[in-house]
């Protein structure tokens, strides 16, 4: 590979590498990461599916904003990403997160 | 609260792939003002995704020698380039557009697709609407383990990202974009395990005389063929996946041979091990603005609801032009001549001199790409069988977790006996995708268990999303504050 | 195809939530009847509403009677089932914002409270935040009402029709009815693409359609269409507990103004989904998107809960609320057409009020009597008022 400019953003608690222009979702997905949210009634894994920003498989926490699409979603450094949990309550306005 | 309207446009172009982009400049040059609305941080659409041009260290650009039709499309984001610094087009990046609406007499709203844009509101004249396609699914055991993924999805991660998705691939359905994604992954350095066509090769060989009508085509494929030759790729026709292996990941999928319908042959079983899972029927339009404005549809030779226009691409709504997949999936070709003509045709009703020998050559173009398309749908149709792949328990609806077993009995115990009738009964279609991934299926499957074939009136009840994406409530909450005044 | 054997003793026009409830009683008294549906089974309003089950917004008298009614019925006959529908007895919660609205309710509760409705008063807004934590905090207090519920409409009908047809009723959709058949001044069928069916009884249970087919059989029926939106969210994890709404929904629900009337009423449902309502607009039956009602939905729901503020809204719908001068229903036989019977016009709460209705409905086609007067409901009232 040609760059020396590899990044990192944090996804839940580990650093991932990624290439300034990438996704999310490419990130996770070329560290081998293939699922970060679990569905609300079979408690399964899910990740990129259609990869294009139609399906909304791969919803994924980012900066503490939640159900945001990894594969519309610009990797930044130091950006933190977090597994989607359907039971975490919403953040109160005004909040760390607001 | 920042100023999000953007006033006073002759033409909002909704959609920057092929035939947005076409429409774009044409109508830009003609002297009208555009405003180009696209999802896409940058120009190009699905057909010429191509990484982040901010980083061209990191992620190389693709060349005119190795990408089909790239040479077009640097010369359509020049034109473009020129246009926006001479300030007839504003490029409005990185904007999903979720409405359509009246109001002098249009008014396109927007929110940010990823987090670097604001919403925006355009006011405009007149629309071109060339929101594109996206892959068509059908379910199959074990399609929402991780690893399966659409086949234009591995396309843009190796395209848009350089990033190969897995290491040994199986990709399946049907049509010649699944050639293009084996070749992509194999170039990439993966071992594509097999290349499985539902259909008979045959049926894309059956037309040869269209297919010599359309040379770039012929071209395209062949250099496809010839990739998948060099790396030894398996291409087996009359095969599908019927279950896909793993738990938390892709381990492998069992495929079998089937017969014209789609039956499985009777020992046909084989199990082969990999980590991805390419799948892809060809591609659903998105309809959702153009139902929204209500545009007059009609169901395509490929089975899916596409919208109607005239011979200069003119919707049934005054002011509404479609351009591209949205009047039927045709490929790249088809889109660009549309969207040329479609721009070429806004710019002539909004008072701008008409050019009759290049609306006679698009509307040449467009004509002979269409019989093309129409011979490649048939060759490369979903076999009408294929719900006898699925189990009781195969998931239909991903979002919303609804299986074949509900549908089923949505229809047989509960007489529900349409798709929309299914839908509001037993929820497949009503999560957080609106049914865009499973919609075609449902409407499979009630067919299936009603015996009434889908009419374009259900299909359009499917595709009535008055939200094109998602909006958060206080995004909402602007329009009660009269911003748009 | 056409209709043979001995005529059913009622045909029933429409397969929404008052169709499938009056087929419902209808079968289970041992009648025979047969359901004509131009659409699908709930395609028009019941499947673009909410399913509420609400004695919190009625003030008193007759409606109030039909409520109450119903609670019983949902609660006692239909208990066993009520798992089907989804029946959630999530309770109400009325929000008042201003010193004025508080006293407004107050005295609507204590009011409510001698008509025997449970109506529990909250006191300031750490009570309130006590019964729905993530509540604005500006709210003042409010009422807290315990027997409101909810149901799944979609399901709900499509179970009652179930439960019909398994006792012996024939439901027909996609079949739209073209005609009423008179003989000798009296409604005896109907006449639809695949024939004429004839019957004991014509029921008209066409929601905001209604009008349009009791015209069939030359009567007037002054049922309109109140255009309501509905915002659905994203699923989120429970954040909303109760079916909450402010104190303005009350006055609006009564009102007859024609133009856009906006009130918050938010609710979780089982499907995590959160519900945002209520607009009411009469303009016919235009099902387009407007934006205004929509962005005022938002507004006045993100000022309830402001923690929706930054939730996703995946969806909108509208859909036509039958509503009536007089905000009653038409429950009964037409006095002008004997034959022809209406059960149609509850406005927004015609999935709370069915089952009471088709109830008292098929005890008076069977020349019983009520358990509740149906005189104030009488289809032909109306008529009365413009000969007076």
């Amino acid at each position: 590979m040609i760059d020396d400019s590899t990044r990192q953003l944090c996804f839940d608690g580990r650093n991932v590498p990624f290439r300034p222009g990438q996704s999310v979702g490419a990130a996770l997905a070329a560290a081998g990461i293939s699922s970060w949210r679990t569905t609300r009634v079979g408690a399964a894994p899910r990740g990129l599916f259609c990869g294009i920003g139609v399906c909304y498989d791969c919803l994924v926490t980012v900066d503490g904003r939640r159900s945001q699409r990894a594969c519309m979603t610009p990797a930044h450094e130091g950006q933190v990403v977090a597994s989607d949990d359907p039971r975490r309550a919403l953040d109160e306005p005004g909040g760390p997160n607001a | 609260m920042p100023d999000r309207t953007r006033s006073d446009y002759d033409l909002c172009v909704v959609g920057a792939g092929p035939a947005g982009l076409n429409a774009t400049v044409t109508a830009g040059e003609r002297g009208l003002r555009v405003a180009l609305v696209d999802v896409g941080v940058q120009p190009g659409g699905q057909y010429w995704r191509h990484p982040d041009e901010r980083f061209p260290d990191t992620l190389p650009q693709p060349s005119a020698t190795r990408r089909h039709g790239w040479r077009e499309y640097r010369d359509l984001d020049a034109r473009l380039d020129a246009l926006v610094r001479g300030g007839r087009v504003v490029h409005l990046a990185g904007r999903h557009v979720w409405g359509v609406h009246p109001g002098r007499p249009f008014l396109v709203r927007a929110t940010a697709a990823g987090e670097d844009a604001d919403p925006v509101v355009v006011h405009a004249r007149r629309i071109v609407l060339a929101t594109g396609a996206y892959d068509r699914q059908l379910p199959v055991p074990g399609w929402t383990t991780p690893g399966v993924m659409a086949a234009g999805g591995v396309q843009a991660l190796l395209a848009g990202h350089h990033v190969r998705a897995g290491r040994r691939v199986v990709v399946a359905g049907t049509g010649p974009f699944l050639l293009s994604v084996a070749a992509g992954l194999a170039e990439a350095g993966a071992e594509v395990v097999a290349v499985c066509e539902a259909n008979a090769l045959t049926g894309w060989a059956a037309h040869p005389l269209r297919t010599l009508q359309e040379p770039g085509k012929l071209v395209e494929g062949a250099g496809y063929v010839t990739t998948l030759l060099r790396h030894r790729v398996p291409f087996r026709t009359r095969t599908v996946i019927t279950a896909v292996h793993g738990t938390g990941r892709v381990t492998g999928a069992t495929l079998r041979r089937v017969d014209r319908r789609g039956r499985a042959r009777a020992g046909s079983e084989e199990r082969v091990d990999a980590d991805l899972v390419a799948l892809g029927w060809g591609f659903i339009p998105q309809l959702e603005l153009a139902v929204g404005v209500g545009a007059a549809t009609r169901v395509d030779v490929d089975g899916s609801l596409v919208a109607v226009v005239d011979d200069d691409q003119r919707s049934s709504v005054s002011g509404v032009y479609l351009a591209g997949e949205v009047t039927g999936v045709g490929g790249a070709v088809q889109s660009g001549a549309e969207g040329a003509l479609a721009g070429l045709t806004a710019a002539a009703d909004a008072g701008r001199a008409d050019d009759p020998r290049l609306r006679a050559r698009l509307r040449r173009r467009i004509a002979r790409a269409h019989r093309f398309a129409v011979a490649m749908h048939r060759a490369s149709s979903v076999p009408v069988d294929w719900p006898t792949w699925l189990a009781d328990d195969t998931l239909v609806c991903r979002c919303e977790e609804v299986d074949t077993g509900t549908v089923r009995a949505a229809v047989r115990d509960l007489a529900a006996d349409d798709p929309r009738d299914v839908r509001v009964t037993a929820r497949p279609g009503m999560g957080m995708c609106q049914g865009r991934m499973c919609g075609f299926a449902l409407s499979c499957l009630v067919s299936v268990e009603t015996a009434v074939t889908p009419a374009a009136a259900d299909l359009a009840s499917l595709a009535t999303r008055p939200l094109a994406t998602p909006v958060r409530l206080a995004e909402l909450a602007e329009m009660a504050d009269g911003e748009e005044g | 195809m056409t209709f043979r054997g001995p005529a059913p003793d009622a045909v029933i026009v429409g397969a929404g939530m008052l169709g499938a409830a009056v087929a419902y009683f209808a079968a289970a008294a041992g009648m025979s009847v047969i359901v004509v549906e131009r659409g699908s089974i709930a395609s028009g309003t019941t499947s673009r509403c909410e399913g509420n089950l609400l004695l919190s917004d009625k003030e008193v008298g007759p409606e109030l009677e039909l409520a109450h009614y119903s609670q019983y019925v949902w609660r006692g006959e239909l208990a066993e089932h009520a798992d089907l529908w989804e029946f959630e007895a999530k309770g109400g919660l009325v929000a008042a914002a201003s010193e004025a609205q508080r006293a407004g309710l107050d005295a609507l509760a204590e009011h409510q409270r001698s008509l025997g409705i449970r109506a529990e008063p909250v006191e300031g807004p750490a009570a309130l935040r006590e019964i729905e934590p993530a509540i604005a905090p500006h709210l003042l207090g409010g009422v807290y009402y315990p027997e409101d519920a909810q149901v799944q409409p979609v399901l709900a009908a499509h179970h009652l029709l179930r439960l019909a047809r398994e006792r012996g009723a024939e439901v027909r959709t996609h079949l739209p009815v073209t005609g009423i058949r008179i003989v000798g001044g009296r409604a005896v069928g109907v006449n639809t693409p695949d024939g004429a069916i004839d019957a004991g009884a014509v029921v008209v249970c066409a929601g905001p359609w209604s009008g349009d087919v009791a015209r069939l059989a030359g009567v007037d029926l002054p049922i309109r269409p109140r255009r309501g939106f509905v915002l659905v969210t994203e699923p989120i994890p429970v954040t909303i507990r109760h079916k909450v709404y402010s104190a303005e929904y009350v006055e609006n629900v009564a009102s007859s103004d024609s133009g856009l009337q906006v009130s918050p009423v938010v609710e979780g449902t089982p499907s995590g989904t959160v519900l945002i309502g209520s607009s009411r607009e009469r303009v016919g039956f235009d099902a387009g998107f407007s934006a205004e009602a929509v962005g005022r939905i938002a507004s006045a729901a993100a000022r309830l809960f402001p923690v929706l503020a930054d939730v996703q809204v995946m969806r909108t719908y509208s859909g036509f609320r039958p509503y009536s001068p007089d905000h009653l229903p038409v429950i009964g036989e037409d006095a002008r057409m004997p034959g022809l019977w209406h059960a149609a016009g509850h406005e927004g709460a015609g999935i709370g009020l069915s089952v009471g209705t088709g109830r008292l409905l098929v005890q008076a086609m069977r020349h019983a009597t009520p358990d509740v007067s149906l005189l104030p409901f009488r289809p032909h009232r109306f008529a009365d008022a413009d000969a007076a």
